[in-house]
């Protein structure tokens, strides 16, 4: 509407005024472009992105290395950490406790997986199960289990049998969780969408329920990963004689810090490459996820 | 139509009485329903929503029902469905029925020709839920995630699940609820069309009077816990929504429904 379409006459003066000083003409609004993403983005390539991060940090450290802020007595240099562990790596000893602690976190977390989604399968689809297991399991994952490692001696000796019980114990609880959420954060909708469409009480545990848990189990698997290494740490400090947790051990008597330091990058990279496995996985199992994936 | 193989929907308490016999009743449909409902009472803690309802449905026959939202119409199409079994009375219902639920429901893991097949008995063919999907025109999608799916194509792809099942009687609970105005008009035209050459019978649980009157050959309205209006619509099909009798039907069942219409 414009007001310079009202008529003029003496008894509206205002509004042949308004008129007049040009209002019928509004001043256009300044336009902004709405830029395309393809634009917008940048180039770099995701990994490189990904990288970034801890290559600066590492900068970080080289430089107060170099310029004399950390001294060598508490904190090697990146540069002679890269030494000693191309040593490590030349006479065989890091590649072989490697070996070692990567074998005992597989079984461990072969044996937690089982325990964990097994416990999680019967307490979640049974109500039963629900009353038997939840109780027990919430009352004992609040118990610390590094605090179970001397008892854990007592019964199984000082052999690989207490350190795999220790990581199964620690990756047990988290999937238990995860995946008991998961079977019971279901959609009921679905269950019976399932059911009208005549699927058995298996066909709906296989069809319906297991795929819904999946992003649950998921989650339940990332901090199973993080705990399988935490586990292994404590597990391999005490009465070891193989693994890096024991070369370690050795690296402190020795008043090393190079060597430990060795050790705990070994470790974030161990922690790193599981975090790949799993997130490949999840693009595998969860592509038909309709979630937010970040820009 | 073969719906003489009656399942019937478990019964938890009372159920022997109605059932031997038909208490006196005699019904001319008796031999051939594709639903047979007597004296079915459902309550929630004490408050009878359906209350001593009689219900039957020919086979091939397209009934509506109306009424206002909690008036028990969607508990009635979950009963038929086998879906809600804490009831008393007879429940009949072909051995092979299928719904349609207002919202898709798909499975989101599951691509959508394995969400067609799924709950089949045995190892269905991927062809025979191509067949279905065709039929709802919606073949190029076969092998898509149901999150790339518009509403109108997942509602479709939900009905293409329902009718790869052969189903005899089609229950379909408010299911062009959720869609926008031009895509509602044409999956209407296509469960006619659809109904027509299935010829099963359907019941359609809807809030929409135009919809009803639309494609129905028999309009219920419900309320108080039973069938409290029933009517038949004898118009020519397909139907046109500016015939004066048609306006004159739905204006009949707005007011039975408790909405005045403007003369």
């Amino acid at each position: 509407m414009s007001i310079s379409h009202a008529p003029p006459g003496p008894s509206e003066p205002d509004i042949s005024d308004i008129s007049k000083s040009g209002a019928a003409q509004p001043a256009p609004p300044d336009l902004v472009p709405i830029v395309p993403l393809s634009t917008r983005r940048t180039r770099v390539p995701r990994w490189l992105r990904r990288t970034s991060g801890p290559l600066l940090l590492l900068a970080l450290w080289q430089l107060l290395s170099s310029t004399g802020v950390l001294s060598p007595d508490i904190l090697a240099s990146p540069g002679t950490i890269a030494r000693v562990g191309g040593n490590l790596i030349a006479d065989g000893s890091l590649p072989n406790a490697m070996g070692v602690s990567l074998q005992r976190v597989a079984v461990g977390l072969l044996l937690g997986t089982l325990v964990g989604t097994g416990l999680a399968l019967v307490s979640g689809l049974f109500q039963i199960g629900e009353d038997l297991v939840d109780a027990s399991v919430q009352m004992l994952r609040t118990v610390p289990f590094v605090g179970l490692i001397p008892l854990f001696i007592i019964w199984f000796g000082i052999g690989e049998a207490p350190k795999i019980a220790i990581i199964t114990l620690g990756v047990s609880f988290p999937l238990y969780l995860n995946v008991y959420a998961g079977i019971r954060g279901v959609d009921s909708q679905l269950i019976e969408a399932g059911e009208s469409l005549g699927l058995s009480r298996w066909g709906l545990v296989r069809h319906v329920v297991l795929p819904g848990a999946l992003p649950g189990a998921m989650t339940g698997l990332r901090y199973s990963l993080g705990i399988a290494w935490l586990a292994l740490v404590f597990a391999e400090q005490i009465n070891a004689d193989a693994g890096i947790g024991f070369l370690m051990v050795q690296a402190r008597d020795f008043l090393r810090t190079d060597v430990i330091v060795v050790c705990l990058i070994v470790y974030a990279f161990l922690g790193l490459l599981a975090d790949f496995i799993v997130r490949s996985l999840e693009r595998l199992l969860l592509q038909w996820r309709p979630t937010f994936t970040g820009r | 139509m073969a719906t003489d193989v009656h399942g019937p929907v478990t019964l938890q308490k009372g159920a022997t009485a109605q059932q031997t016999t038909a208490t006196g009743r005699p019904h001319p449909t008796t031999r051939a329903s594709a639903v047979r409902v007597q004296g079915l009472t459902r309550s929630f803690d004490g408050r009878a929503v359906i209350d001593d309802l009689q219900l039957d449905v020919r086979p091939g026959e397209f009934v509506a029902l109306l009424g206002r939202s909690g008036c028990g119409k969607s508990t009635l199409l979950r009963i038929l469905a086998g879906l809600d079994r804490d009831i008393e009375g007879t429940v009949l219902v072909p051995r092979r029925k299928a719904v349609a639920f207002q919202a898709p429901r798909l499975m989101p893991w599951k691509k959508v020709w394995r969400n067609v097949l799924l709950g089949l008995p045995g190892k269905p063919e991927r062809a025979a839920a191509e067949q279905a999907l065709t039929e709802v025109g919606l073949t190029h999608r076969a092998n898509a995630w149901p999150k790339t799916l518009s509403g109108g194509e997942a509602q479709r792809a939900s009905l293409a699940r329902a009718l790869v099942r052969e189903p005899d009687l089609l229950l379909l609970d408010e299911p062009f609820g959720a869609l926008d105005a031009l895509t509602r008009i044409k999956a209407q035209r296509l469960v006619g069309e659809l109904w027509r050459r299935r010829g099963c019978a359907v019941l359609l649980v809807t809030h929409d009077v135009e919809e009803a009157v639309l494609l129905a050959d028999r309009v219920l309205v419900m309320d108080g816990g039973v069938i409290a209006y029933e009517t038949q619509v004898d118009l020519d099909r397909p139907r046109d929504i500016a015939d004066p009798r048609f306006a004159e039907l739905r204006a009949g069942l707005l007011e039975r429904l408790g909405v005045d219409t403007v003369a």
